[in-house]
């Protein structure tokens, strides 16, 4: 049976489209999902794309985090349905208290726009199976307020327990701590990434195809997954 | 009706990058005696009846501060103290 990976549309989200492509051209069914309905409509997965929910308003994911849908979504997450945060995404999941802590201002304030290399630290999650610990891959950044901050002692739980999934190598875009690019949840099914793979599935748009293994990553996960 | 005024600003600990952009540009305004700045957010609530502190501390806690990278203060405005748009 196909896997439905739902993706989230928020008033304001800009890859939900992208993220959707991604979810077909890895071999699942994409499913629209609205900020309004709190329905997951039977999906196994869900991809919270980026943008600029609500504006960014108040902080960025600030509000999403109270949108109906996410209600649902948190529950769900914590049950252990895979949960991907990309970009206004994963600052949804640090808001909702699904990711420990939060996306600032980039250091230097200036937007970031680049293609990006990413080392795969942690290949143990829903969304990084299909990866070897330690390759790199590349993948467009695009964000003014990217800057993973958090205090030292949940750097250090997460660099002890293996929960940095990506780290940007060659150049950090926006001054995160410990270069920490994507991080993930202690059952590894939520994972927040600041980059964003769904823009690297196709060699006509991307600069390469790495981010597909993120999207068939999960797959590979509900396969494996007990009912 | 009298406002609540909450005072959202960074931790001390957590670097702010705006204000820092804006005490580098005071050199260009002549001023050479800041040390640093220091940018947050004040948002007024006026409730329907009575003002709420507790009612606006929850507000505060759950929405309008991050308490990972932020503080807060919640306070009853002084009776000159508040803008009214509509005055």
């Amino acid at each position: 049976m196909t896997a439905r990976v739902g993706v989230v549309t928020f008033p304001g989200s800009l890859d939900d489209g992208d993220a959707t492509r991604a979810v077909r051209i890895a071999g699942a069914e994409p499913v629209r999902l609205w900020h309004g309905d709190p329905q997951l409509h039977g999906v196994d997965a869900v991809v919270l794309p980026g943008g600029f929910s609500y504006g960014d308003y108040l902080r960025c994911g600030a509000i999403a985090r109270f949108a109906p849908v996410m209600q649902t979504i948190v529950d769900a997450a914590r049950g252990g349905l895979p949960v991907l945060g990309i970009c206004n995404g994963f600052q949804i999941l640090c808001e909702a208290h699904l990711l420990p802590g939060a996306l600032t201002r980039n250091q230097h304030l200036h937007f970031r726009n680049r293609d990006q290399a990413l080392r795969i630290e942690s290949a143990g999650t829903a969304w990084t199976n299909a990866f070897q610990p330690g390759q790199e891959v590349l993948i467009p950044v695009k964000n003014g307020e990217g800057c993973y901050v958090a205090d030292t002692a949940t750097l250090d739980q997460l660099e002890a327990e293996g929960r940095v999934v990506a780290r940007y190598v060659g150049g950090n875009p926006n001054g995160s701590q410990r270069d920490i690019a994507a991080i993930t949840n202690p059952a590894g099914n939520v994972v927040g990434i600041m980059p964003h793979p769904e823009h690297a599935v196709e060699a006509l748009t991307g600069p390469s195809l790495d981010g597909l293994g993120f999207f068939t990553s999960v797959l590979k996960h509900l396969v494996g997954a007990p009912a | 009706m009298p406002r609540v005024v909450v005072d959202v600003m960074l931790k001390p600990e957590i670097l702010d990058p705006q204000g820092q952009a804006v005490a580098n540009a005071l050199p260009r305004l002549g001023v050479s005696d800041v040390a640093s700045v220091r940018i947050g957010r004040r948002i007024e609530i006026e409730f329907t009846g009575e003002p709420d502190l507790d009612r606006a501390r929850e507000i505060a806690d759950k929405l309008l501060a991050n308490p990972v990278i932020e503080d807060f203060t919640v306070r009853l405005a002084e009776a000159d103290e508040t803008v009214d748009a509509r005055s």
